[in-house]
């Protein structure tokens, strides 16, 4: 998922990751038409396919974000997409028929912030509030190429201060095993005091010292995008796609996705508890289904409940641990 | 005063062209003695910077007038927070150079946009230039009052719109339609060394399109070109706007020659030369070029507008009032 105000470069940014053009027809609207607009949720799949090695790549997008003159919960479409997602992937994990389930949950949030400030803004913190316990969110200084050397630096210190200040857990990168090469912990640490990465996107080819490189041309120089002491795009690929993607994917099915499953489930058991009470028929799950797939549910649940409450105890337990 | 004029011309241009001599009366000489009188007064220049935080907007005042003018110069930069509500502060300089003094006042308003709900940010900015009008007038209706009154009346708001690159966002739209009716603002791209020259030129068409579109007149305005002169020179200044400016106070050495600039890794951009950046441009229209026709535009237009709705309003209000009331002296 990619997240941040429009302008950004986030379009460009994903194109290069992936070399790909995945925006070909995007439609940019005006001032006027953005007035009124609220946030949307758009989703591009791509199939990548290198070396035998296959991946199904999905982007989601966020237009809208932050554009508009009040942007008081501009998170809660993303947040509540989120939830779906994990809604759903809960609903087909407890089905019965569990062999093709579709992963569609959102692995990694990559938090576009914007160089022209000094740090954070109100509304970055508050979205980072707002899902780091749903989803890695990965954060990134975007167009970095209006910063000096210093300048990106101080702005990186500040960054790191203001997550740890406001208490936000963004993506930590996994400690190296002891027993794992020098090389591999040197760019390892190297990793982690980079963060957040600073980027800069292109699609265009320019010319550069004779060779034909992505880049951006400006009438004093050339920036290219692959050049590690010009901007961290390469960091951030390596890390994103070479090294920490199986990670990413872990930390989700572990951490977060758990953690929204417990909260499901407790809801569930004490509504359940209430309802014995008052004799009602059972809660229908947020998502709008038809009521016939629903009776079904419910007579499934109905079943799964009994055992789960046993395991819920273990549940919180658990839960209780990773807290702390 | 036509005196010494005349005696400058040599007694030998006198005997071959008579008519000099007879024909001239010497009035241009009243060029030189406005000049004297400028020199004595000295200018007065009020400017305020909008935008977000972190556009560089003080850096850019700071080149612009190549000393230390804006209010961060005053508190330092330790810690730069963001304010809750927004805030206008005013800072004031003297400069001189050559013998003209000029007081130069940079009006700051920290906090503008930076928060989550931006719904009325442009209040508190349209209180304050109203206010000074206000001000202003009080001293103009005075029974008494002073020889110069002191002008703190917003000539020129900078509105600094973010290099995204796309359009204008619906922020800035709501912000100029507003202002652009009280006073003469200029819109200019922060931090242009984020954009190439295509994306800028994109960028500019796409916002000169919006303000169009929505009927917002930045200066310089088309209704108030005097002659076709006048209308030649700011034709071109609007096909520039918005300027893509990059501001800075930092020198270095380039070609052998220190200049103002941003040392990167891949290049150093100068802030003067043209074909980086168009600060030039903008310096030129502000201080060089159009600085009366700023602030003649300011006082005889925006403030006499605000003059007339005001005392319209007094006039409705104080039917059958008393005369102490200010509106009946002004007849």
């Amino acid at each position: 998922m990619v997240a941040g105000e429009s302008g950004l470069g986030k379009s460009t940014l994903v194109n290069s990751l992936f070399l790909t053009d995945l925006y070909k027809d995007r439609k940019l609207l005006n001032a006027e038409e953005r007035i009124n607009q609220t946030v949307e949720i758009t989703k591009h799949t791509v199939d990548i396919e290198e070396k035998g090695v296959k991946l199904k790549l999905t982007i989601v997008d966020t237009p809208g974000f932050g554009d508009a003159v009040n942007n008081n919960e501009c998170w809660r479409p993303i947040t509540d997409y989120i939830d779906q997602q994990f809604e759903q992937y809960f609903r087909d994990e407890s089905g019965l028929n569990r062999k093709n389930i579709l992963d569609n949950r959102v692995h990694c949030c990559l938090y576009f912030i914007p160089p022209f400030g000094h740090g954070l803004r109100p509304v970055d913190v508050e979205f980072m509030k707002a899902l780091h316990e749903k989803v890695n969110i990965i954060p990134l200084i975007s167009k970095a190429d209006c910063l000096t050397p210093t300048e990106v630096k101080k702005l990186k210190d500040r960054v790191r201060d203001e997550i740890e200040r406001f208490g936000i857990k963004v993506y930590q990168f996994p400690e190296c095993d002891s027993d794992e090469e020098e090389e591999f912990k040197q760019m390892d640490k190297e990793l982690k005091e980079c963060t957040p990465f600073a980027v800069i996107g292109s699609n265009t080819v320019v010319e550069a010292r004779g060779q034909r490189v992505r880049g951006r041309l400006y009438p004093w120089g050339i920036v290219e995008v692959e050049n590690q002491s010009h901007c961290d795009f390469v960091k951030l690929r390596n890390m994103l796609i070479r090294s920490h993607m199986h990670d990413l994917k872990d930390v989700t099915c572990d951490v977060h996705y758990e953690n929204y499953r417990a909260h499901c489930i407790q809801e569930m058991t004490s509504k359940l508890a209430q309802d014995n009470r008052t004799d009602s028929p059972l809660p229908i799950l947020p998502l709008p289904t038809p009521d016939v797939e629903t009776e079904k549910l419910i007579k499934m649940k109905d079943e799964e409940l009994k055992r789960m409450q046993e395991m819920l105890e273990k549940m919180q337990q658990q839960m209780h641990e990773k807290d702390q | 005063m036509a005196d010494s004029v005349i005696s400058e011309i040599p007694p030998t241009m006198c005997l071959e062209k008579p008519s000099i001599d007879f024909s001239y009366v010497g009035i241009d000489a009243i060029l030189e003695q406005m000049r004297r009188k400028a020199m004595k007064q000295g200018f007065e220049l009020n400017i305020m910077v909008v935008g977000q935080s972190g556009l560089g907007k003080s850096t850019l005042m700071n080149t612009l007038f190549k000393s230390k003018v804006s209010r961060k110069s005053f508190m330092g930069t330790a810690e730069e927070k963001i304010p809750k509500t927004i805030e206008i502060k005013s800072v004031s300089h003297d400069i001189e150079e050559k013998g003209v003094r000029m007081k130069l006042t940079v009006i700051d308003t920290p906090g503008f946009g930076d928060q989550i709900n931006n719904e009325n940010c442009w209040q508190p900015i349209m209180k304050f230039i109203n206010d000074q009008y206000e001000q202003y007038l009080q001293e103009e209706i005075n029974i008494d009052r002073k020889k110069r009154i002191p002008d703190s009346r917003v000539h020129c708001c900078i509105y600094f719109i973010p290099p995204t690159g796309h359009c204008l966002r619906p922020l800035d739209v709501e912000f100029m339609r507003r202002l652009s009716k009280v006073v003469n603002i200029v819109p200019v791209i922060a931090k242009a060394d984020t954009l190439t020259l295509e994306e800028r030129d994109f960028f500019k068409k796409k916002i000169r399109e919006e303000l169009r579109a929505n009927g917002i007149d930045v200066y310089p305005q088309k209704e108030f070109d005097e002659d076709a002169e006048d209308r030649m020179i700011n034709e071109k200044i609007r096909e520039m706007i918005p300027f893509a400016v990059v501001g800075s106070d930092q020198e270095y050495q380039v070609n052998g020659r220190r200049l103002l600039g941003r040392k990167t890794k891949w290049g150093t951009i100068e802030v003067e030369n043209i074909a980086h950046c168009e600060f030039a441009y903008l310096r030129d229209l502000l201080i060089r070029t159009h600085m009366q026709n700023i602030k003649d535009i300011t006082s005889s237009i925006h403030y006499e507008m605000y003059r007339v709705c005001r005392l319209n309003e007094n006039n409705t209000q104080a039917n059958g009032l008393a005369d102490h009331h200010p509106a009946s002296h002004e007849i």
